[in-house]
């Protein structure tokens, strides 16, 4: 697999619409064929960390791809591929 | 001319015709009055909530916090209690907020402008009062609100009461400055849509009970029946209120309609204002939530200053209004 050290992670602070950016989330990358494990964090401070004060947040190799909301699998596809 | 007249004819075909209720009746008054401002609400709420957020999405709260970590105390309070109208705020980003704001440097009482007016001032609450009040009584609460939050976090920024946070806040330190990812206006336009969707998805069923019991008291209770409780004269209806609004904050989309048809019936307005704001700003989920990061006698404090701000804005009022 390519990427092996690429990493996609959704951040959310448990809201219905943070678990809807993850199951779309799963689906881009398996779409996109990626075999990247999407993880599902559940850490206010991890967002903060990352400077984020929203959620759901989408990161790609550890940087915000998506902050605030969830848009359609076709723009979550594209924000991964921008990022990785 | 009243822009609301189309709803008004809408309103009068449904009472009349559809439903062909005698006029002049205390039904026909109450399902008038039920009709015209359930279309009116929501109408209302779809523009304003939409409009709002696409605002938003051009200044998050990220953006909005490296703003107030360059701002000096003073002005970082005004700012910070403006930047509060048109950040969303539910107890659940009440955490994310606080540890993003004081982590990345910003000043406590600057922080709590913010905790203050965010919620206080928010667009349901803005569209309730514009529908059922018009724009000069939603106009007082908003200067009146945004002032109570500067000065309580003015107050606050002056007590010191940093020693108050709960240590871990300050064991992590962050960069206040985030480059977020790049929105299109499309991105803005679905932030937007979806926004107001979950908020309309959210509030529709208070707000229907909210205009529902307002559209009963307006027919059939009679006028100035509360007057001799809650009029203006009566100095104990200010403290009250602001008791009764604390545990009321996941109701505030029907307390707003309720109380609108409570003044027609003799509540008087600082009153009605004064527990509109407690509704909103002294919330008891919020308080639960906000003791994971700080000590229960910083809310306090808070919560007292927020409080005495409120009962002083709701005596001005009664007396001038």
């Amino acid at each position: 697999m390519e990427n092996k050290t690429a990493s996609i992670q959704v951040l959310g602070s448990g809201c219905p619409t943070c678990k809807k950016l993850f199951e779309i989330t799963e689906k881009a990358v398996s779409d996109l064929g990626l075999g990247i494990k999407v993880e599902y964090i559940n850490d206010v401070q991890k967002i903060i960390s990352m400077g984020v004060m929203q959620s759901p947040v989408l990161a790609v190799n550890g940087k915000p791809a998506l902050v605030g909301f969830t848009p359609d699998i076709e723009k979550i596809k594209k924000a991964i591929q921008d990022n990785l | 001319m009243d822009i609301f007249y189309p709803i008004k004819l809408l309103a009068d075909w449904f009472t009349f015709s559809l439903f062909s209720i005698t006029p002049q009746t205390l039904l026909a008054d109450a399902v008038n009055f039920f009709i015209y401002d359930t279309i009116k609400i929501f109408i209302l709420l779809t523009v304003i909530i939409f409009a709002v957020s696409v605002i938003r999405s051009f200044l998050p709260p990220e953006k909005i916090r490296f703003i107030l970590s360059h701002k000096n105390k003073y002005t970082g309070n005004v700012i910070a209690s403006l930047l509060g109208i048109i950040t969303p705020f539910c107890s659940c980003s009440a955490i994310p907020l606080f540890l993003g704001f004081v982590q990345a440097g910003v000043p406590l009482g600057t922080t709590f402008s913010f905790l203050v007016a965010s919620p206080m001032i928010n667009e349901v609450a803005l569209v309730l009062l514009l529908g059922m009040f018009g724009w000069k009584i939603a106009l007082i609460y908003i200067v009146s609100g945004l002032i109570i939050a500067i000065l309580s976090g003015i107050i606050i920024g002056k007590m010191k009461m940093e020693n108050l946070v709960e240590p871990f806040v300050y064991e992590n330190s962050i960069n206040a400055k985030t480059d977020l990812p790049n929105m299109t206006w499309s991105d803005r336009f679905t932030y937007a849509r979806d926004y107001t969707w979950d908020i309309i998805k959210k509030v529709w069923p208070y707000i229907l009970i909210g205009i529902g019991v307002g559209a009963w008291i307006h027919g059939y209770v009679p006028a100035d029946f509360l007057a001799q409780y809650a009029g203006s004269g009566k100095w104990y209806a200010v403290p009250l209120a602001v008791l009764i609004g604390i545990p009321l904050y996941s109701n505030a989309a029907s307390i707003i309609p309720l109380v609108g048809a409570l003044t027609e019936k003799g509540v008087s307005m600082g009153t009605t204002l004064a527990f509109m704001m407690a509704v909103t700003a002294l919330s008891l989920p919020e308080f639960m939530i906000l003791k994971r990061v700080m000590k229960t006698r910083l809310i306090l404090i808070f919560a007292g200053i927020v409080g005495v701000g409120i009962m002083f804005t709701g005596y001005l009022f009664n007396w001038i209004l």
